[in-house]
């Protein structure tokens, strides 16, 4: 049998993007023994590219933002799927999240009196983002990587987590392998929390990056936690769409928040014409309006009048721009015009918006101080996750716990752009705390089954013993276009079936790919790991989408194109029943009086 | 539009390799990183090669291309002439793990030896104010993506191998972030001049050629934290008056 190391700790944690970082911090502070692995370097996740910033009613720009504004832009924008207390409790907490980043040395773009500058952006009723130019996200791990590197925490780099292990009913392990020497990594832990991110990689275009696979959704699953909301799955409006090697890359909501304009074909600013009925009453009704709207927001004054329609929501702005493409309005390749060259000043679209500047002139030989972008869709974030509870971020498995964007709760059927660097500080913490407070109250023990850790190495191995059969990179490839086609922004119940079925075939291929080559360092090795799991959680968001009958947020049916109250009233669970995965309905929970008040309030 | 162009690729490990041949459609607008990718799907499923975020803000997939540092996510293949022949290499500065995979994993010990920021207490009101003009220069040091693509050019690190007694410019760009942050209350002054050695800088600028984030690593960062070593440690009149005085600091 293969060799693996063994670590004890109390805490593991699971990926080190903003939420893992902040719930190993917590950990440790909570004086937990605690260990981190991730599958990049470390500040190399995701959050890293998180460019327009994080939503915190700190009301430095605005003075009328609170928290109950906060609270009801979220209900809104996902569609009153939320979890009420998570969007409560998120709210609330954002801006003591955001001040303790600054005491830990974040550098906030500053406001004219020397606090934290907020910007506008879709579906927050005031400016709200705290931001750095226009790379938020790469200040905030960094803040948070060099705060947690000065604290008692075991650091493993490059670590991919493989399999989970449970008993009587607990979590108490995890497999893993390292990048760099291709050894086995046992941890036995007595709280784990998957911090893994998302799922965008089950699509060819996409602004996610290879690890995005869906690994601690599918996880989970697998040790029978519960997952939900998967059917909503957000694709950013805006993703560059030429060169065609670039085509998903995200082009941050900040160019609008900041006065960029969506055009087609024929020049017209199309999304006066899509402004749902909800939101008539918030968004400018004629272009005079919207310009008014940019002038007096750059002018740092309080805005008089009402947004302009680029803020609606995502899911929104999304099938606008997959509809105007669709009835021939497009650009050359397929997108629509993002243009902020004829709204702001040259020297002001370099100041905040730095990177989109290079990303366009470097990648696109695009100058967007003078010409527009072409933008188009790409999926980008997963509103759905595992099922946690809203005070300690533990899911249906006692010890297992997560935050982040692999939790579900927060966003209910679409997440405001914004909210989810704010929701890694806020849930990241809790889930933090919550695994410590697990870990003090029950000391569990760690007692994984060693004939479990071998089966998992072998299954891990098995993949070196074929040789010769299919290459599991093809195998990615054909599965990321199935669901681009048949799981996209447009669904349908014939189309959401033939997917189901082409992924039961997927997941028979996935177990007999053959991969070359030795142990160390070898990406087709991992390519053939994440299949399964790409597989699974592909099969998760096709089976609670052909549950939904509706068109709701992330989530729309082009034979069901409106809501329905019915299933207003319930959230879709993922459960593992005798190893296959079963999509169940689960009613929610009435809002509290105090907090419909707010809601309707509007 | 496409072509085939002709690479040449590391392959191998710390203890050698060879540069390997490879034929390659190339398509508009693809980058260096993109062609890696179509090597690997399609002729060398192992090929290791680190990258992440595939637009510039990660710093993962640092390594030479024609002798340049550079982030392959960012250079695009119609800079090369298509008869050009492409090589690429990992960063030399660093051990090789594998192909274009370097073992980076001194620059993380590194980082931990700098103390962390350390806030001056807060105003009156419970609040800190920092004005934008304050903390500009300090966004500047700020913006870098940890690419190590500066640390690889150093020729204190490169050529001489000073790893054991050189931060290098990364941990320059650090240092100065943290000691002109207007909040901070830490003193590094000591250890710039001692474990970080910043003396064995002698601000050749290979540094701030090869930043992607064009952080002015020379001039706005090393030199004047050289300056205050200097007024700290070599200040005549200091110097004199400390004589004077006694030792009182």
């Amino acid at each position: 049998m293969t060799n693996y190391a063994t670590h004890d700790t109390d805490v593991l944690v699971i990926g080190a993007g903003g939420a893992g970082l902040r719930a190993a911090i917590e950990s440790a502070a909570q004086g937990m023994k605690t260990a981190v692995v991730m599958k990049t370097l470390l500040g190399k996740a995701h959050t890293v590219m998180a460019e327009g910033g994080a939503a915190a009613a700190l009301a430095t720009v605005d003075p009328r933002d609170s928290w109950k504004t906060h609270f009801r832009d979220t209900m809104k924008g996902g569609k009153m799927m939320n979890d009420v207390r998570m969007a409560e409790i998120h709210a609330k907490e954002a801006p003591d999240r955001i001040l303790e980043l600054e005491e830990w040395g974040a550098v906030f773009d500053r406001t004219p009196d020397g606090r934290i500058l907020q910007r506008n952006f879709g579906g927050h009723t005031y400016p709200r983002l705290a931001h750095v130019g226009d790379r938020t996200g790469l200040e905030m791990i960094r803040t948070l990587q060099d705060k947690l590197v000065h604290m008692p925490a075991e650091i493993f780099m490059e670590t991919t987590v493989t399999h989970l292990f449970k008993t009587g009913g607990r979590v108490t392990g995890a497999l893993a392998y390292s990048r760099d020497k291709g050894e086995f990594h046992l941890f036995r832990a007595k709280a784990i929390v998957i911090c893994t991110g998302g799922l965008g990689k089950a699509y060819t275009i996409t602004s996610n990056s290879w690890e995005y696979t869906g690994d601690g959704h599918s996880l989970a699953w697998e040790i029978g936690a519960d997952l939900m909301d998967m059917e909503f799955l957000q694709f950013h409006p805006t993703g560059m769409v030429w060169p065609l090697s670039v085509r998903g890359t995200l082009v941050t909501e900040g160019v609008r928040g900041d006065g960029g304009v969506l055009k087609n074909n024929k020049g017209e600013r199309f999304l006066f014409n899509y402004i749902p009925e909800a939101f008539k009453n918030d968004v400018a009704a004629s272009e005079e309006e919207a310009v008014q709207w940019v002038r007096e927001v750059v002018a740092g004054k309080q805005a008089t009048v009402r947004r302009p329609p680029e803020l609606l929501t995502r899911d929104v702005v999304a099938r606008a721009i997959l509809n105007e493409v669709r009835e021939g309005r497009g650009s050359p390749h397929g997108g629509v015009f993002l243009d902020i060259a004829t709204q702001r000043k040259a020297e002001d679209i370099k100041r905040k918006l730095p990177s989109m500047y290079h990303q366009f002139v470097k990648l696109a030989n695009v100058d967007i101080t003078k010409e527009a972008m072409e933008v188009g869709p790409t999926a980008h974030y997963i509103m759905g996750g595992v099922k946690v509870h809203p005070e300690t971020a533990m899911s249906t498995i006692p010890g297992l716990f997560a935050a982040g964007e692999a939790s579900a709760g927060l966003n209910g059927a679409n997440r405001l752009g914004g909210n989810s660097l704010s929701d890694l500080l806020v849930f990241g913490r809790r889930a933090g705390l919550g695994a410590a407070q697990y870990v003090r109250k029950n000391n569990p023990a760690a007692d994984v089954n060693r004939a479990d850790v071998e089966a998992a190495i072998a299954h891990n191995l098995s993949f070196f013993e074929r040789k010769d059969a299919e290459c599991p990179y093809a195998l990615q490839r054909e599965i990321q276009d199935m669901m681009g086609d048949l799981v996209g922004i447009m669904r349908t119940e014939d189309e959401l079936t033939r997917a189901l079925n082409a992924l039961d075939k997927f997941e028979a291929r996935a177990k007999k790919v053959s991969v070359s080559g030795g142990r160390v360092y070898n990406p087709g090795w991992h390519v053939a790991m994440d299949l399964r799991h790409i597989v699974q959680i592909s099969r998760s968001i096709a089976l609670a989408a052909r549950e939904r009958k509706e068109s709701r947020g992330g989530h729309a049916r082009s034979d069901f194109p409106n809501y329905d109250p019915k299933l207003a009233k319930v959230n879709l669970l993922i459960k593992k029943a005798e190893g296959r995965m079963q999509v169940v309905q689960q009613p929610r929970t009435e809002m509290p009086p105090e907090l419909k008040t707010l809601v309707e309030e509007a | 539009m496409s072509n085939k162009m002709h690479l040449k690729v590391f392959r191998g490990d710390n203890s050698g390799g060879e540069l390997r041949d490879y034929q390659v459609e190339v398509d508009e607008g693809m980058v260096v990183l993109d062609v890696v990718h179509r090597l690997q799907a399609t002729q060398a499923p192992d090929l290791s090669c680190r990258w992440n975020c595939k637009a510039g803000k990660c710093g993962s997939c640092s390594a030479e291309v024609n002798g340049k540092p550079r982030l392959m996510c960012m250079m695009r293949m119609d800079l090369f002439k298509p008869d050009e022949i492409i090589t690429i290499q990992p960063l030399q500065a660093f051990p090789i793990v594998r192909d274009l995979v370097t073992d980076v994993s001194w620059n993380f010990e590194v980082n931990k030896k700098i103390p962390p920021f350390k806030p001056k207490p807060k105003n009156p009101d419970g609040t800190w104010r920092m004005m934008q003009y304050e903390v500009d220069r300090v966004q500047e040091f700020r913006k870098c993506l940890e690419c190590y693509l500066c640390q690889n050019v150093c020729h204190v690190l490169r050529n001489h191998g000073k790893h054991d007694v050189f931060f290098g410019p990364r941990f320059m760009v650090r240092l100065a972030g943290l000691e002109m942050h207007p909040l901070d209350d830490a003193d590094r002054v000591k250890l710039m001049r001692e474990a970080a050695g910043i003396g064995y800088c002698n601000i050749t600028k290979c540094c701030t050629e090869v930043c992607p984030e064009d952080i002015r690593i020379t001039d706005n960062a090393i030199i004047p934290l050289k300056e205050r070593v200097a007024d700290r440690y070599y200040d005549p009149l200091a110097m004199l008056f400390r004589a004077i005085r006694g030792k009182n600091r």
